[in-house]
């Protein structure tokens, strides 16, 4: 296992690529659904704005 | 054929079809990327050369190819909303650049991770390494100048243009390394018929490589959907949609409602 771990001696390498790589897809995935909802939210405070102008 | 590019082509429709095509490309995306770890960590055998430290291919290649395929895509999408004046080919434009700007991180850091350990230096201005810092220049450009620009339309046309002519980038990060003398390596996977890889090295890229490109299309329909609420707000198929608070359902029927194109 710690064999599989130190990668050969290139362990810092490859599990930093690995890692960061997986990280920023987590958060790349959770930014755009974010980004979705948030636009949901301004287009339905658009939508809520204009009925509230009409007589 | 053309009736159907008309259709999808149409807000609505493309809102309608992106909510149903979302999880079965994101999920089909996990696993890929899971079987593609697994295969990458644990069945393919350490180089000859690199050793274990090879590895980091599994998250650099993808992440390189990936960064190519968003950009190009992002060019024609704005060529198309260019030429044809379709809405929703600038959505997909909009929606490509923060993606392809990520994928375009992770590969040069990567890279950089990667280079340390086998050139002995975190970076060099090498044609590959800086055409593809170009590329992230070009999609950080194409973000702000679509964010300094208030007017959609506007932002629209100007930020297309940029990625047009960026596009001439592309084939230079592809070709660099038969182009000039360079430290990156040649291509392994280029030539599918004999490729100058292991096959029990090339089959996790593969699929991470698949992994990687149905989680960008995954993304980009979460990306386009968010582009298509905000410039169709006015609509009344968004009103109809978000008042009758099924804002994610997918089986809204949105047909012959305020389909608007410029």
């Amino acid at each position: 296992m710690s064999e599989f771990l130190s990668m050969g001696g290139y362990a810092v390498y490859v599990w930093t690529a690995f890692f960061v790589s997986f990280f920023a897809l987590l958060m790349l995935y959770l930014m755009t659904q974010s980004g979705f909802i948030k636009a949901q939210k301004r287009a339905r405070r658009f939508i809520l704005s204009k009925q509230d102008d009409q007589p | 054929m053309w009736k159907w590019f008309q259709k999808l082509a149409s807000p609505p429709h493309f809102y309608q079809i992106a909510g149903v095509l979302r999880p079965w490309l994101l999920w089909p995306a996990l696993a890929l990327l899971l079987l593609g770890i697994y295969g990458g960590l644990f069945v393919a055998p350490a180089d000859y050369l690199q050793g274990d430290g090879f590895r980091i291919i599994y998250v650099h290649v993808p992440a390189a190819w990936l960064s190519m395929f968003t950009y190009t895509l992002m060019a024609v999408a704005a060529g198309i909303g260019l030429i044809w004046r379709i809405k929703l080919a600038f959505c997909v434009a909009a929606a490509t650049a923060p993606i392809g700007a990520v994928f375009t991180v992770l590969a040069l850091f990567t890279g950089a991770v990667w280079g340390q350990p086998m050139w002995g230096t975190w970076w060099v201005w090498d044609p590959r390494l800086t055409a593809e810092l170009i590329l992230l220049f070009l999609f950080v450009g194409y973000i702000l100048l679509r964010n300094a620009l208030r007017e959609t339309r506007q932002a629209d046309r100007a930020s297309a243009i940029l990625a047009i002519v960026g596009v001439v980038n592309v084939p230079i990060i592809h070709y660099s390394v038969e182009w000039w003398n360079s430290i990156h390596q040649g291509p392994s996977v280029g030539k599918l018929d004999a490729p100058s890889i292991a096959g029990d090295m090339l089959w996790p890229l593969l699929v991470m490589v698949l992994g990687y490109q149905l989680l960008f299309f995954g993304l980009l329909t979460i990306g386009v959907r968010a582009q298509v609420l905000d410039r169709e707000k006015q609509s009344r198929w968004v009103a109809d949609l978000l008042t009758n608070n099924i804002g994610d359902s997918a089986n809204t029927d949105t047909s012959n409602k305020g389909i608007s194109n410029e």
